[in-house]
């Protein structure tokens, strides 16, 4: 079935989008990421302007993480004090990056940037998680002692310490403003939501509980995916509601799936299982930059 | 009047052939000719003068038709409305490719294409199919000579048809004006699913040994209309409350999706 995007302006198959939304949605519920990182690139595969893609997955974004929010609230696994901490880094972190953007794209190097932020962080954080996520699957095969929840380091010795009930932490404030800030910035120039660098660093930086990162992940993309929504709408005109519309509703039904099937699985094997998909992503990328075009010219958005 | 108080059917007939008078009248209101020797040696209309955008568009075909006073060849060429471009060529820095030059060309055709009733090589000569942008390597978009050398000018212009063809927006293809019998001739234009909005041109010649003797030009508009339109138009004018409310069905769906499930 053939549907007109008006934004977009081209006609694509509405069963296709569907889909599309749900295998996105499947993920976000499941991984606690918001899925920009893989909806931008196959939006675009199928035709989408490129501007549009990143404006309206934006939109998608912000009913799938509402969608599993819900689900993840009603489980107890959502740090609303750690992520309100992580939105204020997010903000001050996106208003910057916004401007980066604006420099990059004067210079025409954007698509470059963002490929390269794309290789180098999903590159580094997939290998990470995966490498990770095997180790602390053979520990435990072999029964060897628990280890620690966190190790101390110089994070520690930070000024401003709070304490993170549900994420059972007692930290400075800083390190979660400072992650949320780097996010922000990364998350404006990729025009992502950011779960993807920002669960990692939670898990990592932070030691949160795996069960709880994903929650309040999730909780925090929904304002920077509202806020870059509203941007773009507001400014650039690129959010396409008919096309937002029959995504968002693959992708709600997609991340109660994926959020009842994650409740299932122990951290470390969705650690090893996102680690794979964000190498996978990453691969492609990587290898696309130094494989030939089809052709060296290109037409660019019309001005 | 007395016809509207008439019966269904009448009334109904009534307004057709009011329609079709209007049509008509626009129709010919429309033309506007290019000087020629015989001015009314050729004849041509479209079956359609809009083209809307609806819902379930997926592209879209008009037929031309017309006649001329004696035989000979018809070209149409179907021109888009123009804006500029910007174009980028990679080229491999450290084994990466990277775009490393930028251009921006101006009034480049949103849709270009051309339907003839012979190969056009064997219609007329390069001069006529120059002067009259016969095929899209008579098309004026090559970069300004003060951007770019001759050579170096051709390589974008080729560059930029090449990104236009594989989009489907200049087809490649030359389409087929068929004659039936030896003045009525008929060919059908094919938009597809992505063609920008705004007015297109349709010019149609008529060659007699190899040279222009009569043309003319019928403009073609392809529109949203309806749902597709009023959405187009609350974006861009209502700009941000269309993105407030886009926040909201988000949130609203979310919402939705989870009380749903909850229950089910």
């Amino acid at each position: 079935m053939q549907v007109y995007l008006p934004i977009a302006e081209l006609s694509v198959d509405a069963l296709l989008l569907l889909g599309l939304g749900g295998i996105i949605g499947f993920l976000s519920g499941l991984f606690g990421v918001g899925g920009g990182f893989l909806m931008t690139p196959m939006l675009i595969f199928i035709g989408v302007p490129p501007v549009v893609a990143v404006a309206t997955q934006a939109n998608n974004i912000i009913a799938s993480s509402v969608s599993g929010v819900f689900a993840h609230w009603r489980r107890g696994n959502v740090d609303f004090k750690m992520g309100w901490v992580l939105l204020g880094g997010g903000f001050a972190g996106s208003t910057v990056g916004v401007g980066l953007f604006s420099l990059l794209r004067s210079l025409g190097q954007i698509d470059l940037v963002i490929n390269l932020c794309y290789v180098i962080f999903l590159g580094t954080i997939g290998a990470l998680m995966m490498i990770e996520g095997t180790r602390a699957m053979m520990r435990r095969r072999r029964k060897a002692a628990p280890r620690k929840l966190h190790q101390h380091s110089w994070i520690h010795g930070l000024p401003l310490k709070t304490r993170f009930r549900k994420s059972r932490l007692y930290i400075s404030a800083l390190v979660p403003l400072g992650i949320g800030f780097g996010v922000g910035v990364l998350s404006a120039i990729m025009g992502v939501g950011g779960g993807f660098i920002l669960v990692p660093a939670m898990i990592y930086l932070l030691g949160m509980p795996t069960a709880m990162v994903i929650g309040t992940s999730l909780f925090q993309i929904i304002f920077v995916a509202a806020n870059v929504t509203f941007l773009q709408a507001a400014q650039n005109q690129t959010v396409d509601v008919v096309l937002a519309m029959l995504l968002l509703v693959g992708s709600v039904v997609g991340a109660q799936i994926g959020t009842r099937i994650g409740s299932r699985l122990q951290g470390d094997w969705l650690r090893l299982l996102l680690g794979i998909l964000v190498v996978a992503v990453c691969s492609k990328l990587f290898v696309d930059l130094f494989t030939p075009p089809i052709d060296i010219y290109s037409v660019g958005v019309p001005l | 009047m007395n016809w509207l108080h008439g019966s269904c059917r009448l009334r109904k007939m009534g307004m057709r052939i009011g329609v079709i008078l209007i049509i008509g009248i626009l129709a010919v209101t429309a033309f506007y000719r290019i000087p020629s020797a015989r001015a009314s040696s050729l004849v041509a209309d479209l079956s359609d003068h809009l083209i809307a955008i609806t819902t379930g568009f997926s592209g879209a075909s008009v037929l031309l038709f017309g006649a001329t006073e004696e035989a000979g060849d018809i070209v149409v060429i179907v021109r888009g409305p123009s804006y500029p471009v910007l174009m980028h060529r990679k080229s491999r820095v450290a084994g990466i490719w990277i775009n490393t030059a930028s251009m921006t060309i101006e009034n480049v055709p949103g849709f270009y294409a051309i339907a003839s009733s012979r190969p056009l090589e064997e219609i007329t000569g390069e001069p006529v199919r120059r002067r009259h942008q016969m095929g899209v390597e008579y098309l004026p978009i090559a970069p300004p000579p003060a951007k770019a050398s001759p050579n170096i000018a051709e390589q974008w212009k080729s560059g930029l048809i090449r990104n236009q063809q594989r989009s489907g927006l200049f087809p490649q293809e030359i389409g087929q004006v068929s004659f039936l019998g030896r003045r009525l001739f008929r060919t059908r234009i094919v938009l597809p699913a992505n063609v920008p909005t705004g007015t297109y041109l349709v010019e149609v010649f008529h060659l007699q040994d190899g040279r222009v003797v009569s043309a003319q030009t019928t403009p073609l508009s392809v529109s949203k209309i309806g749902v597709e339109a009023e959405i187009f138009d609350f974006a861009q004018n209502r700009a941000a409350l269309y993105g407030v409310i886009a926040i909201l069905v988000a949130l609203v769906a979310g919402w939705l999706g989870h009380v749903v499930f909850r229950k089910g």
